[in-house]
């Protein structure tokens, strides 16, 4: 219960942070994409700003096993730079460039009854089971477990 | 390249950002996870995932952010301006491309990132450059 509400409040917060900082606007994302147009350098303050601030929270994090609220301390421990990372996040790009949404602004963007970002989050989340029920039958070149990262 | 002053926002890009990066501190050190978006909503979708609990909270905690960030400040509602056939192919890319690849903007490009791992910065250099290109082929190319 205790990592519900906690988890609810981070999510919370990372929400209000993405409203805040333009991302959950398809637009100001695009500006941001479009280097050859009229260029909104905004969005690389947004990446500096929350990397800035996590920086030393995973610096911590590497060096306790215990978390502070309820269980331990989990951090990816691929290191291989694979083609599935290399593929997949080469599709991902060509995804938001597309429609200059990613997916949390998506999530939150439900939350404004965008009807725009409801047939984003649908189809992203068919995208995932499929992604899932191919590495399920072991197609060539995707893994089985897939790793948070 | 010309710079789109009119629309340049750095005050509240970098506020925002410190909020995500607050988010992404909390929960690393409070609960254990990373804060990556397509794995956390990837991993609620599992069948049998048992810490799916808490990846639903997160969802519902970012589904309600725009109420509050309605109350605190006045922020627009979001223009999907793109076709919704263009919104279905980017929402399978970039579910699967997120799934196969470990992570998204947040999972790689700001966790990824914040702890200094070179598969985040391989993933984070090829998916800006992709997005780069993509949006070069449809507005400069096609458009």
């Amino acid at each position: 219960m205790k990592r519900n509400v906690f988890a609810l409040a981070v999510g919370l917060i990372f929400g209000l942070g993405l409203c805040l900082s333009g991302m959950c606007e398809p637009a100001k994302v695009t500006g941001f994409l479009d280097l050859a147009g009229l260029w909104d350098p905004s969005l690389a303050f947004v990446m500096g700003g929350a990397i800035v601030v996590a920086l030393p929270a995973f610096w911590l994090a590497r060096r306790r096993s215990a978390a502070w609220v309820d269980g331990a301390i989990e951090l990816p421990t691929k290191r291989a730079i694979d083609a599935p990372l290399i593929v997949g996040a080469g599709v991902f790009g060509i995804g938001w460039g597309l429609g200059g949404v990613c997916p949390a602004p998506g999530v939150v963007d439900l939350g404004f009854l965008s009807p725009g970002a409801a047939i984003f989050v649908v189809s992203m989340a068919v995208g995932m089971r499929v992604y899932r029920t191919a590495a399920g039958r072991r197609l060539p070149g995707l893994r089985l477990l897939a790793q948070d990262a | 390249m010309a710079i789109d002053w009119a629309h340049f926002t750095p005050v509240s890009a970098l506020a925002g950002g410190a909020l995500i990066g607050l988010a992404a501190a909390l929960l690393i050190l409070g609960i254990g996870r990373v804060m990556g978006a397509a794995g956390v909503v990837g991993g609620a979708l599992e069948v049998r995932a048992a810490d799916a609990p808490w990846r639903w909270a997160l969802i519902g905690g970012l589904v309600l952010s725009p109420l509050v960030a309605r109350a605190l400040w006045s922020v627009a509602a979001p223009v999907f301006a793109a076709h919704w056939l263009t919104l279905i192919v980017s929402g399978l890319l970039v579910g699967f491309g997120a799934r196969l690849g470990s992570g998204c903007t947040s999972g790689h490009g700001v966790c990824g990132l914040a702890r200094l791992s070179p598969r985040s910065f391989a993933a984070t250099g090829i998916f800006m450059a992709t997005a780069f290109a993509t949006v070069f082929v449809v507005r400069h190319v096609v458009g």
